[in-house]
């Protein structure tokens, strides 16, 4: 062995104990899993995903109200989904009961207007109406039938 | 037992490096890899907005609203109404537009009488940049782009610093008041994973928005890109967004 190597050792196993700390401290502070698809926690992945629905969507709603499905499918609203008037309905569609959790109807006054009332910007060919003059404070369904609004 | 200071050194190291090894080595081998029917390798998600056809109701403001819990008064999606004044182009003639988003448009917009003047909506929501400046920016690692191209914020794991805040150039990022940690559109992370399309789209009543995956050969978006002109917003930003809106006008910022 060298002469006097104890000061080269020293510092060596200085230097080790450091790397070994700095690795241990590591360890415990990062994340489980971290950097496994790029600088974040894949968990956080399974935490939004896990996040419950509001809208049941489309495809639920038809399973069980298919008249009325067929009916919007002859007018002009065929495109527009359930629960774009019905509102958030996972609830309902979830339910053990569905009628425990029965859906409010819809406020008209003011479900009909947002998408038909007058308005410059809105696209030309879409219909829409000053509702003040086309019905004098009359509901809507009085005279259309919401899911084939045609008369 | 006789222990002198160096044995102790010894003895203390040998513990240390064993731990370290055994710490990663299971953060290497424990990662358990996710078991489900839906493989982020085979997505890209994006959206397709058709400014002809939105009617500024305000439908996609409130769904988003409801399925998601945004706060009052914040907004993931949102609609502005443009109204631009024809500009002649001689010099300081340009005009700025007028753009109105009344409460994010939640309930819709007041009618608009001026026939004289253009005008038209535009929806507008995280743009899922696939080069975000916002996940750049993150000093911890709390929001990312997923490999699906969805880009997300970890709420465990956020400071609430608000870097991001300041560095997405569409302002699609809010500090939620109530957990202090930055929230945004996930794109309905917890919908298009299991098969269904997003709140905003599910409600939009005309069509004007929908989601696309790029990965799918069979995804309209793939048609719609090639018979349309299309744009992001501030291509200029280089951001790569994956919103693409067709016939988007030049004013819109």
């Amino acid at each position: 062995m060298f002469r006097d190597s104890g000061h080269l050792i020293r510092p060596a196993v200085v230097l080790l104990l450091g790397l070994g700390l700095f690795l241990a401290i590591r360890a415990a502070v990062v994340p489980k899993g971290f950097g496994q698809y790029g600088h974040y926690r894949p968990g956080a992945l399974a935490k939004i995903r896990s996040k419950p629905l509001a809208f049941a969507g489309q495809d639920m709603c038809v399973v069980c109200h298919d008249d009325q499905s067929k009916a919007r499918a002859a007018g002009k609203h065929a495109k527009v989904a359930c629960e774009a008037c019905h509102g958030p309905q996972a609830e309902h569609a979830n339910a053990a009961d569905p009628s425990a959790h029965k859906p409010v109807l819809p406020d008209v006054a003011n479900l009909c207007r947002r998408c038909h009332e007058k308005d410059a910007a809105k696209p030309r060919g879409f219909p829409q109406v000053a509702t003040a003059e086309h019905s004098g404070g009359m509901l809507c369904n009085t005279c259309h039938q919401p899911h084939n609004p045609h008369l | 037992m006789d222990i002198t200071r160096r044995d102790l050194f010894t003895i203390g190291g040998k513990i240390l490096v064993l731990a370290s090894v055994g710490a990663t080595l299971e953060q290497i081998v424990g990662a358990e890899p996710p078991s489900d029917a839906y493989k982020m390798a085979d997505h890209w998600w994006g959206m397709i907005i058709d400014i002809d056809k939105c009617i500024g109701c305000g439908n996609c403001v409130r769904a988003c609203s409801k399925e998601n819990n945004v706060p009052n008064g914040y907004f993931r999606t949102w609609v502005e109404r443009y109204q631009v004044e024809e500009s002649t182009g001689f010099h300081g003639e340009g005009k700025l537009p007028k753009v109105e988003s009344p409460n994010g448009a939640m309930d819709g917009f007041p009618p608009l009488t001026a026939d004289d003047i253009k005008s038209f909506f535009v929806p507008k929501l995280c743009n899922h940049c696939a080069d975000s400046p916002c996940t750049q920016v993150c000093p911890v690692g709390a929001t990312f782009i997923s490999p699906d191209g969805v880009v997300l914020v970890d709420s465990d794991y956020c400071l609430g610093c608000r870097y991001c805040v300041q560095a997405c150039p569409y302002g699609c990022r809010y500090l939620h008041p109530e957990t202090n940690t930055v929230d945004k559109c996930t794109l309905c992370y917890h919908r298009i994973t299991q098969g269904l399309t997003t709140a905003c789209c599910e409600n939009c009543p005309t069509q004007a928005r929908q989601l696309v995956d790029f990965k799918d050969p069979k995804d309209p978006v793939h048609e719609f890109l090639r018979r349309n002109k299309v744009e992001v917003l501030k291509p200029y930003m280089a951001t790569n967004a994956k919103i693409y809106y067709k016939n988007l006008d030049g004013s819109v910022r």
